[in-house]
């Protein structure tokens, strides 16, 4: 049905097609575009070359398409986007890896600032929120803190790999504007600063912060978060691990009171 | 909505198996015994379930206000989701859907099935004894037979997968192995509840319960 990969006198192209808008409350439409092919492409050098040559696939000058990136190398999740329905980082996206035409379209799940740029405020306010962070700060010198045992620091470490790129977020389909679920990346997060021997001495506070309003009872067990995470992280796992510490807190909530 | 739904959310996965995954396997088993005792198992086994004493209470306490709770809220719940099914098309994410569209699903069912089984017996139109001839007058029509059988699998789909849920939002199964065995154990659940009840209602439309019929049905008239 669709058309194959363009393929003109000139060389390969690659075919895009973009959802766009101008400003945050403006209504997105597509634009396409045709990129000249080179080999080992990715979404964001391709990106670069729209950038480049803003010309789009019917010949007339338009305004470069904005994206966000910054390390290139899939540890930022700056580049966050929808890539062939799929969100994803755009740096680690292989164009000959991907079927033509290539849609991009902005985490939506987000406020879209313009064209594929997000804003992703919400994760870093939700880091706040479950505090986390190890507080280590004061006035005299602590000394050493407890030791981590190598069994626990290798699964922890995992949990660690979390860049807030998003796309768990965006493939919640408990994570919209009628819910207030707060998401599965900061859940995870509470589960590694808790597992942490420094970071457990204020793990109530996060258990607390897990129990409020749009935490944690927010997950409808959907389960896509485990399935996109982009760094491989067990979430449902994690988010499991919270319920089962949520739970005990809230009876030692009950039962000390 | 303001307020923290945190204990809500708890309540609601808690009662979905205890009280009423319990009721939903009692109800199973006594529907069970139409098939395998015929008119006189199946009244035997609604007498021994009225003989209980504070009956008014249990069926208070342990169904109807549950019930109600665990609808409501749940409709709300389904409310929140979003359905994107389209872009991720796993077999958890399908549950999930399914889960929800399923609870709406057994929500009209159960009020519909509560109007024309508890309710008439509450204003007087049918006696506990003629329960099965009812049942055989209702099952008769094709139509709500059709519509018994579709809220009977969405009933038990949202009760066995529901049972899987509560395991992992108690913290019970945590690790991703200890999840799919649950979800094998669900689904088998699933299974058997469905064939007890399926049972049932083929049983309800057989001649044994037709006979007493023409009598019971003389004063109740049937959707
Ligand atoms: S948990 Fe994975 S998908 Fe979610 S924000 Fe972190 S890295 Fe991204
Ligand atoms: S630019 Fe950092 S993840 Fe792509």
């Amino acid at each position: 049905m669709a058309e194959a990969t363009t393929a003109t006198a000139t060389g390969r192209k690659v075919k895009f097609i973009i959802t766009r808008r101008e400003r945050p409350d403006a209504s997105p439409f597509t634009e396409e575009f045709e990129v000249p092919y080179r080999p080992n492409m990715n979404v964001i050098s391709a990106l670069m070359e729209i950038q480049r040559n803003p010309v789009n696939a019917k010949g007339e000058k338009t305004v470069p398409v904005c994206w966000e990136s910054n390390c290139l190398e899939e540890v930022c999740g700056a580049c966050s986007m929808v890539i062939n329905g799929k969100p994803r980082q755009a740096c680690s996206a292989l164009i000959d890896k991907l079927e033509q035409p290539i849609r991009l379209e902005p985490m939506a799940t987000f406020p879209v600032v313009r064209d594929l740029v997000i804003n992703r405020e919400r994760m870093f306010n939700a880091l706040k929120k479950v505090k986390a962070w190890i507080p280590i700060d004061g006035t005299y010198d602590l000394g050493p803190g407890p030791r981590m045992a190598e069994s626990k620091r290798q699964w922890a470490y995992e949990l660690s790999k979390c860049m807030t790129c998003g796309v768990c977020l965006e493939a919640c389909p408990n994570v919209n504007d009628r819910n207030s679920f707060i998401g599965p990346a900061p859940i995870s997060q509470v589960r590694l600063f808790n597992a942490h021997p420094t970071g457990e001495m204020n793990a109530h506070e996060r258990l607390d912060a897990l129990m409020e309003e749009g935490g944690i009872e927010g997950c409808g067990n959907s389960q896509n978060c485990v399935r996109s995470c982009p760094k491989g992280i067990p979430l449902t796992t994690s988010i499991a691990a919270m319920n089962r510490d949520t739970t005990k807190h809230l009876f030692k909530r009950w039962l000390n009171a | 909505m303001k307020g923290n739904s945190y204990l809500p959310r708890k309540l609601h996965s808690l009662l979905g198996v205890i009280p009423l995954g319990l009721f939903i396997v009692e109800h199973a088993l006594t529907n069970y015994s139409a098939y395998e005792g015929g008119k006189e198992g199946f009244s035997k086994s609604i007498d021994s379930l009225n003989s209980m004493p504070l009956i008014f209470w249990l069926e208070l306490f342990v169904i109807w206000l549950p019930i109600l709770f665990h609808g409501v809220y749940g409709l709300y719940i389904a409310y929140q989701s979003n359905m994107n099914t389209g872009r991720f098309s796993y077999g958890r994410n399908w549950a999930f859907t399914w889960q929800r569209i399923t609870g709406v699903i057994t929500f009209i069912f159960v009020a519909w099935h509560f109007y024309e089984t508890r309710f008439q017996i509450t204003l007087g139109n049918v006696a506990h004894e003629d329960l099965g001839s009812h049942m055989n007058g209702i099952v008769s029509n094709p139509i709500a037979f059709t519509a018994y059988i579709i809220g009977v699998v969405a009933a038990m789909f949202h009760f066995a997968n529901g049972l899987w849920a509560f395991l992992v939002s108690w913290g019970i199964t945590i690790g991703p192995r200890a999840q799919k065995v649950s979800s094998r154990v669900c689904m088998v659940l699933f299974v058997i509840l469905t064939a007890l009840f399926l049972l049932s209602l083929f049983a309800f439309r057989s001649d044994e319960f037709a006979s007493a019929a023409a009598s019971a049905l003389s004063s109740v008239s049937i959707g």
